[in-house]
Parts: C-alpha cells; sequence; structure tokens
C-alpha cells in the first residue's frame, strides 16, 4: 500500500463513520402540512399589543400625568377611586406601601408591581373595564403616568413615553423570585410517609360553619326545560 | 378587577355584613314516595308511552337532577364577569368532568366568537408568521388527551382556616375532561423557530386579552391547542372555539378563546403573573412563575353538601390529581390523620389526570375526622394544611394543596373544619 493509500482510507473510513453517526442522530426535518397562511405585517400590527418589561411593543406616543388625571377621573375613577383607593370592591391601584409581609398585604401598582410593562400592557389590552382597547396610545401613556403618579412613583410633571420609559423605577421590583418548590418544600417528597400514630390527639380548632360564609344553595338550579 | 382569590379583606368585610344567612348545608329536601308508583303498584312511567325521539335534539340531565349545576360565591368577586363558578364535585364521579358543569373562571365574560371569524396568529421569533382559520387547525393531525386543569386558587379561599362549607366551593376550581386537538409543537414547527427563541406568549380574544408567558421547552413538550372538550366542541365558557392545554399547570395559563402565540427570548411578566398569580410569602416576597399544581385530593363524598344518610355500610369517594405525573396511590384517614390507609383507585390512571378513589366503611354513628392525601409517582406527598402554612404563611392565596379535613357527626351532617 502507498503512504497516501493508507492514511487516505483511514479518512475515508473516518468520513463514512461519522456520516453514519450524523445520519443516525440527524432528526427528521419536520413536515410542512402546507397548512395555514403568511400572516402580513399589517393583520400582525393590529394585534401585536404586547409590551415587555424593557420597553419593547410599546407603541409611539406619549403622556403627561396631567392629562392622565382628565382621562383617569373619566374612565377609572369610578371604579378604582379618585386617589386609586378602590370604590368598594375593584382593585386598588395606590398605597399599601409596606404591608406585603403583614397580616393584611395590600397589593397594588406601586406597592406589588414589578414591573411598568405589567401595569401598561394590562391597561392596553383590558382596560377600561368592558372598554377595551378604546384608549388611544397617548390616552394609555398618560393615565398609565397618572397612576405611577398616585403612587409617587414619578413627579406631577412626568411625561411618559417610549423615551422616558426606562427612567420608571418601580420599587418592588427585586421582590420576586423563580418557583423554588423542588428545594424549599423539599421535604414533601417522601417515599415512605406515615401510615400509623402519626401524630397526637387530634383537636378541631376552626368551623365553616362559625364563619358562615357559604351561598345558599336553594337559589341556584338548573332552569326547568 | 377584584380576583376571585383577593378574599382575606373581602371575607372579614362579609362576616361584618353577616350577609350570607344559613349555610345552605345538607341535600335537596327529601320528597315523599308516591306508593302509586312502588310495587305491587305499577309505575306511572310503566303504563304510558314516553316522549319521542328527537324532542330533546341536545338531551339535557333527568329533571330530577336540577340541583347539580355550577354554582357561584357572589361576594367573592366585584363583578360577576370577572368571576369563577365552582364545579360540583360532590354530585360527580369517575374521572371524566361533564362539559356543562366544568368550573368557569372568566375575566372578561364569556366571549361568543362566531368560527368563520376565528384566526388564530402565530408570530415572533420564527422564519414565518402564520394564521390559521379553525377549519384549517381541524386538518391537522390531532390527538386526545385526558387532562385535568385546576385554577392555581383552588381552595385559595381557606389559607386561614375552613371557610367555605362544601367541597364544591373549597375544591371546584377543578375538572378533567378529553381534549382533542393539535400539538402545539407541531404549529410551532410550522412557522419554524429562531434559534434564540426561549418562551412564548399565549393571548386570548374576549375582553381581558387573558395574556401568559410560557417557557418553550413546556410548550414543545405537551402542550395542546384544543378544540373539543369530550367529544364535542368546547363550550363557549371553556374558550369555544380554541384554548390551549398545558398539561399539569395552573389554569390561569391554558387561555381561552386562543386567537395569538408570540415566540420570544424572555417572559413578559405580564399583569397575570407579577400583580395576579405569583405566591406572597410571609416575608413579603413572592415566587413567580409556579406553573406546576402539586398533587391534591379531597373526599367528594361525604362532604358538607352530601351527608351520610344511613349508618352500617357506606362508599367514601374522592378525586385526586397531580401536575408533576400519576396519582400513585391516595391515602385516607378517619382521625384526621393520626392513621391511614390506602384507598382503592377505581377507573383509568393518566398522566396529569384526576383519579376516582374509594374507601368502603361500616359506620356505626361515631364522629370521624375524615382526610385523603395523593401520593404521585415522582414521590410527592400532599402536605397537612399546617405543614404548607409553615412554608408559605397565609398569604399566598394560590396553590393551596394542603388535606382536607371534613368532620363527620353522629347525625350523618358532615362540616369542613380546621384540625391542630
Amino acid at each position: 500500500m502507498s503512504r497516501w493509500v493508507r492514511p487516505l482510507l483511514v479518512v475515508v473510513l473516518a468520513l463514512a463513520y461519522t456520516g453514519a453517526i450524523l445520519a443516525q442522530e440527524k432528526k427528521e426535518a419536520p413536515r410542512n402540512y402546507g397548512v395555514g397562511h403568511l400572516a402580513t405585517p399589517e393583520q400582525i400590527a393590529g394585534w401585536d399589543i404586547d409590551v415587555r418589561p424593557d420597553g419593547q411593543g410599546g407603541p409611539v406616543g406619549q403622556g403627561s400625568v396631567k392629562d392622565g388625571e382628565k382621562v383617569y377621573l373619566d374612565k377609572c375613577a369610578a371604579c378604582h377611586g379618585e386617589f386609586g383607593e378602590s370604590a368598594g370592591r375593584w382593585p386598588q391601584l395606590a398605597q399599601g406601601k409596606g404591608t406585603l409581609a403583614s397580616h393584611d398585604p395590600v397589593k397594588t401598582v406601586g406597592s406589588y408591581f414589578p414591573y411598568l410593562s405589567s401595569v401598561f400592557d394590562y391597561i392596553r389590552r383590558a382596560m377600561p373595564f368592558g372598554d377595551a382597547e378604546s384608549l388611544t396610545n397617548d390616552e394609555l401613556y398618560a393615565v398609565t403616568a397618572y397612576v405611577l403618579n398616585l403612587n409617587d412613583i414619578v413627579d406631577d410633571k412626568f411625561v411618559l413615553s417610549k423615551e422616558t420609559w426606562s427612567k420608571v423605577k418601580m420599587p418592588n421590583e427585586g421582590a420576586f423570585f423563580d418557583d423554588d418548590r423542588e428545594k424549599s418544600e423539599k421535604a414533601f417528597w417522601n417515599p415512605n410517609p406515615c401510615m400509623k400514630d402519626c401524630r397526637g390527639p387530634v383537636k378541631i380548632t376552626g368551623r365553616a360553619r362559625a364563619v358562615d360564609v357559604t351561598p345558599d344553595e336553594s337559589t341556584q338550579k338548573r332552569g326547568m326545560e | 378587577m377584584m380576583g376571585p382569590f383577593d378574599t382575606n379583606r373581602a371575607t372579614r368585610r362579609h362576616f361584618i355584613a353577616g350577609a350570607a344567612g344559613l349555610a345552605a348545608a345538607g341535600s335537596a329536601s327529601a320528597r315523599a314516595d308516591n306508593v302509586k308508583n312502588l310495587p305491587p303498584n305499577v309505575a306511572d312511567w310503566t303504563r304510558q308511552l314516553g316522549q319521542a325521539v328527537g324532542v330533546r335534539g341536545y338531551g339535557n340531565p333527568s329533571k330530577y337532577e336540577k340541583d347539580v349545576v355550577r354554582r357561584t360565591v357572589p361576594w367573592l368577586t366585584a363583578t360577576p364577569e370577572s368571576s369563577v363558578s365552582f364545579t360540583p364535585l360532590h354530585q360527580l364521579d369517575g374521572i371524566v368532568t361533564p362539559n356543562g358543569l366544568c368550573f368557569e373562571r372568566h375575566h372578561g365574560g364569556i366571549a361568543e366568537i362566531d368560527p368563520n371569524d376565528y384566526r388564530l396568529m402565530l408570530h415572533g421569533l420564527v422564519d414565518k408568521p402564520l394564521i390559521f382559520t379553525l377549519d384549517e387547525l381541524k386538518r391537522l393531525p390531532r390527538i386526545n388527551k385526558i387532562y385535568f386543569l385546576e385554577c392555581a386558587a383552588n381552595s385559595g379561599m381557606e389559607w386561614r382556616g375552613a371557610q367555605l362549607n362544601g367541597c364544591q366551593y373549597t375544591h371546584g376550581m377543578v375538572h378533567c375532561v378529553q381534549y382533542t386537538g393539535v400539538p402545539l409543537k407541531l404549529l410551532l414547527e410550522q412557522a419554524g423557530l429562531k434559534p434564540n427563541a426561549k418562551w412564548i406568549m399565549v393571548e386570548g380574544g374576549d375582553a381581558a386579552a387573558m395574556n401568559r408567558s410560557i417557557p418553550l421547552n413546556k410548550a414543545l413538550d405537551d402542550c395542546m391547542v384544543a378544540y373539543r372538550m369530550n367529544g364535542e366542541m368546547l363550550r363557549p365558557e371553556q374558550g369555544y372555539p380554541v384554548r390551549l392545554v398545558v398539561p399539569g399547570w395552573e389554569g390561569n395559563v391554558w387561555v381561552k378563546w386562543l386567537r395569538r402565540i408570540k415566540v420570544g427570548d424572555l417572559p413578559w411578566f405580564t399583569r397575570e403573573e407579577t400583580s395576579k398569580y405569583t405566591d406572597l410569602l410571609e416575608n413579603g416576597r413572592a415566587r413567580q412563575f409556579t406553573f406546576v399544581m402539586d398533587a391534591k385530593s379531597v373526599i367528594t363524598s361525604p362532604s358538607p353538601q352530601v351527608p351520610v344518610k344511613q349508618k352500617g355500610f357506606n362508599v367514601i369517594s374522592g378525586l385526586a390529581w397531580s401536575g408533576r405525573g400519576r396519582v400513585k396511590r391516595v391515602d385516607i384517614s378517619l382521625d384526621g390523620g393520626r392513621n391511614w390507609r390506602t384507598a382503592r383507585i377505581d377507573g383509568p390512571v393518566f398522566d396529569k389526570a384526576c383519579v376516582r378513589f374509594y374507601y368502603e366503611v361500616d359506620w356505626n354513628g361515631e364522629e370521624l375526622l375524615l382526610q385523603s392525601r395523593a401520593l404521585d409517582d415522582t414521590g410527592y406527598v400532599q402536605p397537612s394544611k399546617d405543614a404548607l402554612r409553615k412554608i408559605r404563611g397565609v398569604n399566598s392565596i394560590y396553590h393551596n394543596n394542603g388535606i382536607q379535613t371534613w368532620a363527620l357527626k353522629s347525625d350523618g351532617e358532615v362540616e369542613n373544619v380546621e384540625v391542630g
């Protein structure tokens, strides 16, 4: 065998071997069923309303705290209260600072929401309740600015826009962490749970009837056909 | 909107108002037997012809079952459009929930979508943004799977102690249904994922345009874009014509009336995954993206709405489920958790689906403290409420899978109680 052939043979065999492995590992390309249509940029633009914490997706527009106050009083205050304090049972939007670790936590935009986008994206898609996606972009920026102002997050002169977006810092941003149950609740995994004499004497410490908040069922029946 | 789960204060207000009236425990009033229909007499329905075929184009349950309905707790929410109704678990058996009894949770009412005008948009970090009509979704390869769906806030009113007297209210935000639809993976493959794709955002077409972020791994694993439940098209309350199925994960991410899927590289941190559906701990910090529903079970009968009628032989019946896998075993305690014995699971056992369990007893009228605990195939054991509270406190609203206690009294009545 010439001194050329042997290395060549090695290379050829090696290539063949690699090829075989590649062929084995190569996943079958997903089948294209040819079902569905290309979405046009215009179609996407009409529905593409989500906004991320970094502001990606935010529309063109701007709104001041002052303009926002008008929008808010007109379209929001009836449920959320003039100062975000809630009118009745609707969500409270302001105050609640320092209550999260208490017996009675009050979760508001200022006390709980981690990002500006969490409130902005929500107003954009779902508010005013019953009249969703009706605000102009300027109204949306303005009313969000006003809610931030109610929470003392921005001052009275603030104008919210794509440009000022990153200036807004939400107070509770650092208070969230990813699901850690598999570590923090590891004790709940137990291949041999106790079956006999697992605890001391059992006492009843609370009763639903004493609380008495269960609805009257006689008022909730299927209509007769 | 106030979630049904911001209840701590609402509840207290309610105590003061005292507006609930008498707790409505117990079953519908027993009607006297009509001896005319009893042997040796021949019953009415035997002596005369019944209604013809076709009269009941879409059949309903017997008129004698009219109290088997979803029920609401009106004081729970500010408005019925953003609220919840509960599955009557105490009146059902087996593992499959009838379509009309599956609990409802809407954030902006029921969207009534004309199937001709339905569109699903799939875009973002994809090679080819796509739109599908309903007919197109139905042309694609489809699969059938039975899964439970539990609202993250199921049992959320019970963190601070026994509150609602009936498993319909304490545990009725769960149902188990067979879905037909397209694997989400297949749809994503039609669009082609960009290499930096890591998360998807799913969005509803209802008046709340509910949106949530889901990691791409889960989307490619077992999620489905479903259009049928238990064989028929989805009910409007359950997202007609198309909803997302996210096996084992909290109901809020199973977006109904699905109109859009956007592929991205980061989560969106939407209102529903920050302000809501995060689990506030005692120290004021909150867990986020707590998607998986841990193993849980409840005795559905006897329970406060269905007391024991007779001493002697009785069957204790209940439901168990786990978002981490299959339910492997269910144990029963008659003495508030001191001693346990293993119940019999009957019927099919599927991954991330409900299982039905039974435990047969001869009851001589002694007072019992009934409990059930589910074990799944990852080795997870449903914890006591106190064990959960030790780690999480009482403010987290969501993911309360603690062991439920029913006190069975000597007269057969059953009450939701807290034990210590």
